[in-house]
């Protein structure tokens, strides 16, 4: 058993060590498809063009009314933000909305399966941009405007129409884009 | 085979055995799948393109709203599936999860029946924690879709 | 200021992870061989480094400093000290934080106590894991920075959420991440090996302690999983074939056949380039599974915050490290000179069959976990389940245990089976015959194999004893026998669970009674009961096994409030036989209670099992850590007295 070392490496079957990598490959590829493949996570809503539908919620807190559908029909275009106060990524976007608020937009807010006193506490924290605050303790208003998660924003013209959904939290680079769609709406 | 293979083969020999060995697992494993992978059927889908009546698949849509009727037994449920054009009877026996309620979203696994009923033995209304569910009304086709993306 | 220390400490030690890296690479060359000198003491104070960092990060959850963000969003200054500690690695930046300090610590052990190697290979060693280090560092630093401070400092944490504040959750993550970065330490091995050329059984008996602890925390990170999905999901299985566990399955399976070629290496000098491939897989498998439940490119029942840009740069780094070293293993493995030989009917002959099987198995599940995936690609939506899973891994389970039982019996180099046939006369008789029992009975093909194989591998996992005097019998054989004995019962408890659970499906009014198999249960009561931040239905049953005492089962189904959630909690009887397993479901409306019952004979054996697999793996690992102590003790008085006698 004692074989002296050979000289030339053993005639191995070369092209089978190339054989995991080239099975790797076809993984990389197969979830390169994966991660690169629409985003279909994202649910739009098939309201979008559409009226708002009917609704009425009930004030969320004390010191800003409530609103239901006929209110949102005032002639200039409005945000309506559906967030709630358990949902970190509504922190996340406060600022944005603080700043869509000083650039003159209409904020209307509705607050997801909340209770007064969070909500208060949220507001207090983070800024409150909201002209008015609806509470929907039964997502509602959700499935009546295909919303799908929360934070979501909708930009409604001044007849009521949704224009335009904004899903997920409003990141600062995301303010511009806002706005355009607001002026879209007024126009 | 109690005698040495010869010294150069033997690398040659293991190489190979391994690679029939997984070769064979790999052919073996696409054949299962394609027999045993349960594809998502859409009420639309399952009504025009049925599946056969022992291949286990998922049905997913929304329960249409005043449909669901407890059995006597107490445990079974009858329900009607709807994705806005097809409509498919759906029975399950066990305890529905938290979620699952009218006009919201829900995917169900299981076969259909000769009768044309679905029979689940499990459903699915899962959402994450920070989240709300997605629950859509007038679920399309790609919605419902979208919806199984969750929760499959 | 902590927060701000914890980052420096970082920063720093992926500074050092970049010179260990230069310097390790440099020092392999013939005019950098005085940078080599530094590589060690750099790894061990890049180890101290991150342990310092994530000290700092559990000081923030000690103190519940929430001008932290990650604090902030992940913890409460309500929450128990326990879990507020354990929200350190409960969420994706602190668990890739610990992840680098697990790979730093394992590094400095590498660099403090490892002198057996060549030192060339040591430095290719530790390059490498440099290497890998540097990829998870960029990863934290750049795009999950979990010192990030948040102004102003939120005036309560977020992460009150219940269904976390669980202790099995608690330990879960750590457990498995030291599995898999003891594979990484494998890993690093065989890089440095496959650079250097030298594999061989010194090689192996240096790489086999990791692979060894890796492969324990694996398995215990597996049962604990397993027991935890079985109790609080509530539907009554222990395994779902999820891609989450999947993902913690897949490395174990691969760990668990680097080990044993590991063996066989270190032993006989014989499956180098299989054991080379092996190690890169065995890690490749931890780094799929992570970047498969982090990406969410498959969706699970587990919730997981998911983040495809997360995906993207654990596919970059899977993609580098993984692809670099199978490139590496390509070019250089067949330079590798062959090991020794052996004939087919050996122990070396059968661990091969062991090692291919297992790979089956790894490929199985593996296609079954991305095929969801594959036929998105063309259009369809599909997943996979038991009935793919349970047929496709007992084609290549059944065969791999038949050996498991005989293989230790056989001699190294070669053997006849004729000289064993003596010894398996037992095992097998006893296969047979709780086969034909099973058979009488009309219990289904597959548990009926698990239970008589588990018969007979119940009595072949002691043979290797026979003959020997039990004293004298060294650990790591012991560590053998009690993984194998392991197998055996773990086997006998899953069969069982599939062959003789007894199911009941009921609707109750308070007072009626049901019988589930053997017990009578009655429905006492249901009531509101009131948690922290919870409020229940409770039903208070009384059980009673074959006319016994009655004992109490409370199964609840809570609702909570933030965030707003409605979970069961099911109620378990454990006796020495099996389990009660009790789930309650909803009112009707003509006011019976649905009360979901399952009677699982032997289930908690598929569990001990685990435990004594994973109890075989530390007997082994102490084994031979004491033997290799034992050895250097030895060496270094050799050294000693040589240089005494040279003064």
């Amino acid at each position: 058993m004692n074989d002296p070392v050979p000289s030339v490496p053993p005639k191995a079957p070369r092209w089978a060590l190339w054989l995991p990598l080239v099975l790797f490959g076809g993984f990389v590829v197969l979830v390169l498809f994966g991660l690169l493949r629409p985003a279909e996570r994202e649910v739009r809503s098939k309201m979008i063009g559409k009226p708002m539908p009917e609704f009425s919620l009930q004030p969320a807190v004390a010191d800003r009314p409530g609103f239901a559908r006929a209110d949102m029909a005032t002639g200039q275009p409005r945000l309506l933000n559906i967030f709630a106060s358990w949902c970190i990524p509504c922190a996340v976007e406060a600022p944005q909305l603080l700043a869509l608020k000083q650039a003159g937009v209409q904020i209307d807010g509705v607050a997801i399966r909340d209770q007064r006193e969070d909500v208060e506490a949220f507001l207090a924290r983070h800024g409150n941009p909201f002209a008015r605050i609806g509470a929907d303790n039964v997502s509602a208003i959700q499935f009546a405007i295909g919303s799908s998660g929360v934070p979501e924003s909708f930009v409604i013209d001044g007849k009521g129409v949704i224009r335009y959904q904004h899903i997920g939290e409003i990141r600062p680079e995301h303010v511009p884009v806002i706005l355009e769609k607001m002026k879209e709406a007024g126009r | 085979m109690s005698e040495f293979v010869k010294p150069k083969h033997q690398r040659l020999v293991l190489v190979l055995i391994a690679l029939i060995a997984l070769i064979g697992a790999g052919l073996l494993a696409a054949w299962a799948l394609r027999n045993q992978a349960s594809y998502f059927y859409v009420p639309a889908d399952m009504m025009a393109n049925p599946p056969e009546p022992d291949r286990a698949v998922r049905l997913g849509g929304m329960v249409e709203a005043g449909s669901i009727r407890t059995a006597a037994d107490g445990v079974t449920i009858q329900f009607v599936v709807g994705d806005g054009k097809e409509r498919v009877p759906v029975s399950f026996k066990g305890l529905a999860p938290d979620l699952f309620q009218e006009n919201s979203g829900v995917v169900a696994e299981g076969k259909l029946a000769a009768n044309g009923t679905f029979v689940a033995d499990n459903l699915l209304a899962k959402h994450d924690e920070k989240y709300v569910p997605r629950e859509m009304k007038d679920m399309t086709e790609a919605q419902a879709r979208a919806a199984v993306a969750e929760t499959q | 200021m902590i927060a701000e220390l914890g980052l420096a400490a970082l920063w720093l030690a992926a500074a050092l992870a970049a010179l260990q890296l230069v310097a390790g690479a440099l020092g392999l060359t013939a005019r950098g061989a005085v940078l080599g000198t530094i590589v060690r003491p750099v790894a061990v104070v890049q180890g101290v480094l991150t342990l310092l960092s994530f000290a700092a990060l559990m000081a923030l959850f000690w103190q519940t400093d929430l001008s932290v963000k990650l604090v902030a969003a992940n913890s409460h200054s309500a929450k128990p000290m326990l879990y507020k500690l354990a929200g350190a690695w409960g969420n994706h930046e602190g668990s890739m934080l610990l992840w680098v300090t697990i790979m730093g610590l394992a590094g400095s052990t590498v660099a403090l106590v490892e002198r057996r190697l060549p030192e060339r290979t040591m430095l290719a060693t530790l390059a490498g894991q440099a290497f890998v280090s540097l990829g998870f560092y960029a990863f934290l630093l750049l795009s999950s920075n979990p010192f990030e401070r948040l102004n102003p400092a939120a005036p309560e944490g977020q992460g009150l959420n219940p269904l976390l504040q669980d202790p099995g959750l608690a330990f879960h993550p750590p457990t498995l991440y030291i599995g898999y970065v003891g594979l990484s330490v494998a890993f690093s091995f065989a890089i440095g090996a496959l650079i250097t050329r030298e594999v061989g059984p010194a090689f192996a008996r240096t790489m086999r302690p990791w692979v060894l602890g890796s492969w324990v925390f694996l398995t215990l990170g597996i049962v604990a999983g397993s027991y935890w999905a079985y109790y609080e999901l509530g539907w009554g299985g222990w395994w779902f074939w999820d891609p989450v566990e999947n993902a913690s399955l897949m490395p174990w399976l691969a760990a668990t056949a680097l080990l044993h070629s590991v063996s066989v290496l270190a032993a006989r000098n014989a499956l180098r380039t299989w054991t080379m491939m092996l190690a890169v897989v065995a890690f490749s498998m931890s780094m799929v599974g992570t970047f498969l439940v982090r990406s969410g490119i498959l969706t699970s029942v587990h919730a997981f915050a998911v983040d495809p840009e997360r995906g993207s740069f654990i596919l970059a780094l899977l993609l580098i490290n993984i692809g670099g070293a199978l490139a590496l293993f390509g070019l250089r493995a067949g330079t590798v000179t062959e090991g020794e030989r052996f004939a087919m009917t050996s122990r070396e002959g059968a661990l091969v069959f062991n090692n291919v099987m297992l790979s089956a198995i790894l490929g199985i599940v593996l296609l079954g976990t991305l095929y969801p995936l594959l036929a998105e690609a063309f259009g369809a939506q599909v997943s996979v389940g038991p009935p793919y899973f349970n047929p496709m891994g007992a084609v290549f389970v059944v065969p791999m245990l038949v050996v498991m039982g005989i293989g230790p019996l056989l001699r190294w180099r070669r053997d006849s089976l004729a000289r064993v046939r003596l010894s398996v006369i037992v095992p097998l008789v006893l296969m047979l015959i709780a086969g034909i029992v099973l058979a009488m009975q009309g219990v289904a093909v597959l548990p009926l194999l698990g239970i008589a194989l588990a018969a007979g591998l119940v009595v072949a996992a002691f043979l290797p004893l026979r003959g020997r005097k039990l004293r004298q019998v060294k650990l790591p054989l012991w560590g053998m026998v009690v993984a194998h004995f392991g197998v055996a019962v773990s086997l006998f408890g899953m069969a069982c669970d599939s062959a003789y659970t007894t199911e009941k499906l009921v609707a109750l009014r308070e007072g009626d009674t049901v019988a589930v198999g053997p017990w009578q249960i009655d429905l006492v009561v249901i009531e509101p009961v009131a948690g922290p931040n919870w409020t229940a239905l409770q039903a208070t049953l009384s059980a009673r096994y074959d006319g016994g005492s009655a004992v109490k089962l409370q199964p609840q189904s809570r609702s909570f409030w933030t965030p707003p959630q409605q979970t069961s909690e099911s109620a378990l009887e454990t006796r020495w036989n099996g389990q009660l397993y009790a789930v309650l479901g909803e009112r009707g409306e003509d006011g019976r209670w649905q009360l979901r019952l399952w009677w699982k004979p032997f289930v908690t054996m598929i569990w001990y099992g685990g435990i004594l697999i994973a109890l075989g793996g530390l007997l082994a690992l102490i084994g031979r850590v004491l033997s290799d102590l034992r050895r250097g003790i030895a060496r270094d008085k050799i050294a000693y007295r040589k240089l005494r006698q040279g003064r």
